[in-house]
């Protein structure tokens, strides 16, 4: 709804007049140019009188209109009347004798005022808020070309970064590394991903979703592309396109939903940060009162520890059970259990020889690993908008068998390698007044030592290895956020990185993350 | 590996293999929903509640617990009008149940069986937690009761058609017993026309619609929006000067923001159920607004 002002009605007013501007730019004699201006000013001081005058017959009529009737009850057949009166008022005026200017102006006018007094009267939202309207006809879905417009959304987000250690320097200690999103990103201000997604129902069978994410380099990521089936029953749903795995707890929650600025280490060590498949995904969910869902995934298999093979073969496999259910009114509950298998081959990562030169290294084997998760909610019977507690916990363990392959630009020697490393984080929020919340968060890694042949037959030492050394990283954090509506979160997080297993690295991030668009669900 | 695997295939035969019990299954969204359903259904439904009186409708956590109860839901009764955004498609995706999808029949939405109030011209956020399609908090009205149980009669009914006679005949039953209610709130109620009052979230909208109380005020600048310092520095000077009859409180609200105002403006504060089981005495919907008339008179001859 707009309000007629008077700027409102000059804008119109020179709109309507603009032709005549544009013939009067080009004057024969600078007399004329004098008596058009002056014709001008006239009809503009006219028509403007004419506005206000009109404006004033609006305002005394709400003015009458609202003193007439206190009560809710009568408003509707007030507010047609009114409308009835202000529309009659309107043609009056425009019915009156014209000063000989160009009549459509008066009655464009005319229209206006009518649909705005029209407007005034019937909205449900008028000048008094504490009145109700009449009751509007049943919802009717919008027409035309825009009716099958996807929901759209968006996540705009950033962060301030100070940290005490170098981020170029930042690795987790004992763990291959990995091209995912791991350490803390670059120090001062960053522009954050910005989340666009888009999503509808296909047709009466299948639902797409896309998720892209445009990161502060000016890159576009696919993080989400999916279709889901809608018409499948007895708790089956299927999915394909490439989608973030079912697996553990945290894997699927996007980055805004996140309850820390990054990942656990343990994701970060050992899918990359968050594991996408570019596959298919099954899922049943048994007929029980207790939550119980099992679910499969294949797919090509190219998210770490995997990487694209040239193969026609499957990878990523991943079989998950989920389980949950409530403990009285105020504390409910998921835990599960996921088995993942990833095929590697030549899965290159950087590293130094003994001699602190720089060598490319690479894995060819397989990977298995298994997630064990569980989260526990609490809020006084159920109600989350003035207390909530939520603790969570996942433990990882992957074992990787194959060969390594040491300098494969320079000496390539290749043997039998075998590792068996594990972590875990556990997490507790707790929002202690509405609005805002406390965390803390503990990491810890544990690379155990893996078996090198080329190290056990003495063709290299373990300081050809360095970033393979035992360690055992570990991380503290603790945040603060502040959320205003559902739609904006700003937060504060301190951490305290051990993950180098050296220098501890001191991270301070002050973020912020905004929603705009449809209304996301989100998961429990 | 293939342990796993027997173990999985193991708990699908378990599970597969348990009786169905042979009562529609309804999954309400709030417990007045749920009451409907019960005395609409009788003993040919089994009506599960996702909500209690003492939850905020609009923020709701999707639990697996009720992802679980969605999956086997022959029938959803939600209340519509974007009141369950935030979770309720949640639970419909994840159940892998079509049968209760949006625009099946196994899918009911009570807001679209009545004219909603307030439906606003345009929306934006900055409005704060505005529902696009009108105000859903349509329960404290008892005319709105009885058209939603008129269509979900039929619902039932078509749902599960050879027990349609029995539904028409609770709903019939149903329907005299809720007019006679009706007529004798309306009766009783008649004192409380025009007193002014003053509300916390404008969720008793319809409540004040149909006894004629008159809203003054909200506590919340914009719904869903708790006021700054400022608005409430505002508030008491303006009703300092006309004070409200009374406060209504839900039995979800925060006693402090109700009890804060009246300490100042010293008008009482009337905590309501709001909806069934929000107060003791609110056991079913006719106590609902029989517990609601009984606190609002109590206050008003105070």
């Amino acid at each position: 709804m707009f309000s007629f002002k008077p700027a409102t009605a000059m804008c119109i007013f020179v709109c309507l007049l603009w032709p005549v501007v544009g013939e009067a730019a080009t004057p024969k004699k600078p007399d004329e140019v004098a008596e058009l201006r002056a014709a001008l000013e006239a009809l503009k001081s006219e028509y403007s009188n004419r506005v206000n005058a009109l404006e004033a017959r609006v305002k005394q009529l709400e003015a009458e209109k609202s003193a007439v009737a206190p009560s809710v009850a009568q408003s509707a057949t007030r507010a047609d009347s009114s409308a009835g009166a202000a529309s009659a008022t309107v043609n009056d005026t425009a019915a009156s004798p014209s000063t000989g200017a160009d009549v459509a102006i008066p009655a464009d006018i005319a229209a206006a005022a009518a649909a705005i007094a029209a407007s005034e009267a019937g909205s449900p939202s008028g000048s008094a808020p504490y009145d109700s309207a009449p009751p509007p006809p049943a919802p009717q879905a919008g027409g035309g070309a825009n009716a099958f417009n996807p929901a759209i959304s968006m996540i705009l987000a950033g962060n301030y970064t100070s940290l005490s250690e170098d981020p170029n320097t930042y690795r987790i200690a004992g763990f291959i590394p990995n091209d995912g999103e791991i350490g803390p990103g670059e120090r001062s201000f960053n522009l954050g991903e910005s989340e666009l997604t888009v999503a509808a129902n296909i047709d009466p069978y299948f639902f797409g979703n896309i998720t892209a994410s445009i990161t502060g380099d000016n890159e576009i990521a696919v993080e989400e592309a999916y279709v889901r089936t809608l018409a499948l029953h007895n708790g089956l749903t299927a999915k394909g396109g490439r989608f973030f795995s079912g697996v553990g707890y945290l894997n699927e929650v996007h980055a805004h939903a996140w309850d820390f600025i990054d990942q656990p280490l343990v994701y970060q060590a050992f899918v990359g940060g968050q594991l996408a498949q570019d596959g298919v995904q099954v899922k049943w969910l048994a007929p029980t009162e207790t939550f119980i869902e099992l679910g499969a995934e294949t797919g090509n298999g190219q998210g770490f520890p995997g990487n694209r093979r040239n193969s026609n073969g499957l990878s990523g496999n991943a079989l998950f059970v989920h389980f949950g259910g409530d403990v009285g009114d105020s504390t409910s509950w998921r835990t599960g259990v996921s088995w993942l298998a990833h095929k590697a081959d030549e899965r290159f990562y950087e590293d130094s020889d003994a001699a602190g030169l720089p060598v490319l290294n690479a894995f060819t084997g397989r990977a298995r690993t298994w997630v064990l998760d569980g989260t526990l909610k609490w809020a006084p019977h159920g109600n989350v908008t003035r207390q909530q507690l939520k603790v969570q916990a996942e433990y990882m363990r992957r074992r990787e068998q194959g060969d390594l392959a040491f300098d494969t630009l320079g000496s390539n020697l290749s043997d039998a390698y075998r590792s068996s490393q594990s972590g875990w984080y556990l997490q507790s929020i707790y929002q202690f007044i509405p609005r805002w919340r406390v965390g803390a968060r503990y990491d810890r890694l544990r690379s155990g030592s893996p078996r090198i042949v080329l190290v056990e037959s003495g063709a290299l030492t373990a300081q050809d290895f360095p970033a393979l050394l035992s360690a055992s990283p570990s991380r503290f954090t603790t945040m603060l956020d502040w959320n205003p509506s559902e739609f904006s979160r700003l937060r504060a997080q301190v951490a305290w990185d051990d993950a180098r297993d050296a220098e501890r690295d001191h991270e301070i991030f002050l973020q912020y993350i905004y929603s705009i668009g449809a209304h996301g669900a989100h998961k429990f | 590996m293939m342990r796993f695997i027997r173990g999985i295939l193991a708990v699908a035969l378990i599970v597969t293999a348990l009786p169905a019990h042979a009562a529609l299954k309804v999954l309400a969204t709030t417990a007045d929903w749920g009451a409907l359903a019960s005395e609409l259904g009788g003993d040919k439904v089994n009506v599960y509640t996702a909500t209690s009186a003492f939850q905020d409708v609009h923020r709701v956590d999707a639990k697996p617990s009720l992802i679980a109860r969605a999956r086997s839901a022959d029938l959803i009764v939600a209340t519509g009008a974007e009141l369950e955004i935030g979770w309720l498609p949640v639970l419909i995706q994840e159940s892998g149940n079509a049968h209760v999808r949006p625009g099946s029949n196994g899918y009911f939405e009570a807001a679209s069986q009545v004219q909603l109030l307030e439906k606003p011209a345009s929306v934006d956020r900055s409005m704060g937690d505005i529902h696009p399609q009108g105000n859903p908090h349509i329960q404290l009205d008892p005319h709105n009761i009885a058209a939603v149980a008129k269509a979900l009669t039929s619902r039932l009914a078509t749902l599960d058609a050879p027990n349609a006679q029995y539904y028409r005949t609770r709903g019939n039953e149903f329907q005299s017993r809720w007019q006679q209610a009706m007529t004798q709130w309306e009766t009783k109620a008649a004192p409380l026309k025009g007193v002014a009052v003053v509300v916390i979230h404008r969720d008793q909208l319809y409540l004040c619609h149909w006894l004629g109380l008159t809203e003054v005020a909200a506590i919340e600048p914009k719904p869903g929006v708790p006021p700054s310092a400022g608005y409430l520095a505002q508030l008491v000077a303006k009703l300092t000067a006309a004070p409200p009859k009374m406060i209504l409180r839900n039995a979800y609200n925060d006693p402090k923001a109700a009890s804060w105002l009246s300490d100042r403006v010293h008008s009482q504060v009337v905590t309501l159920p709001f909806s069934v089981g929000g107060t003791d005495g609110a056991k079913d919907l006719f106590g609902l607004f029989d517990d609601t008339l009984n606190r609002l008179l109590a206050a008003l001859s105070k």
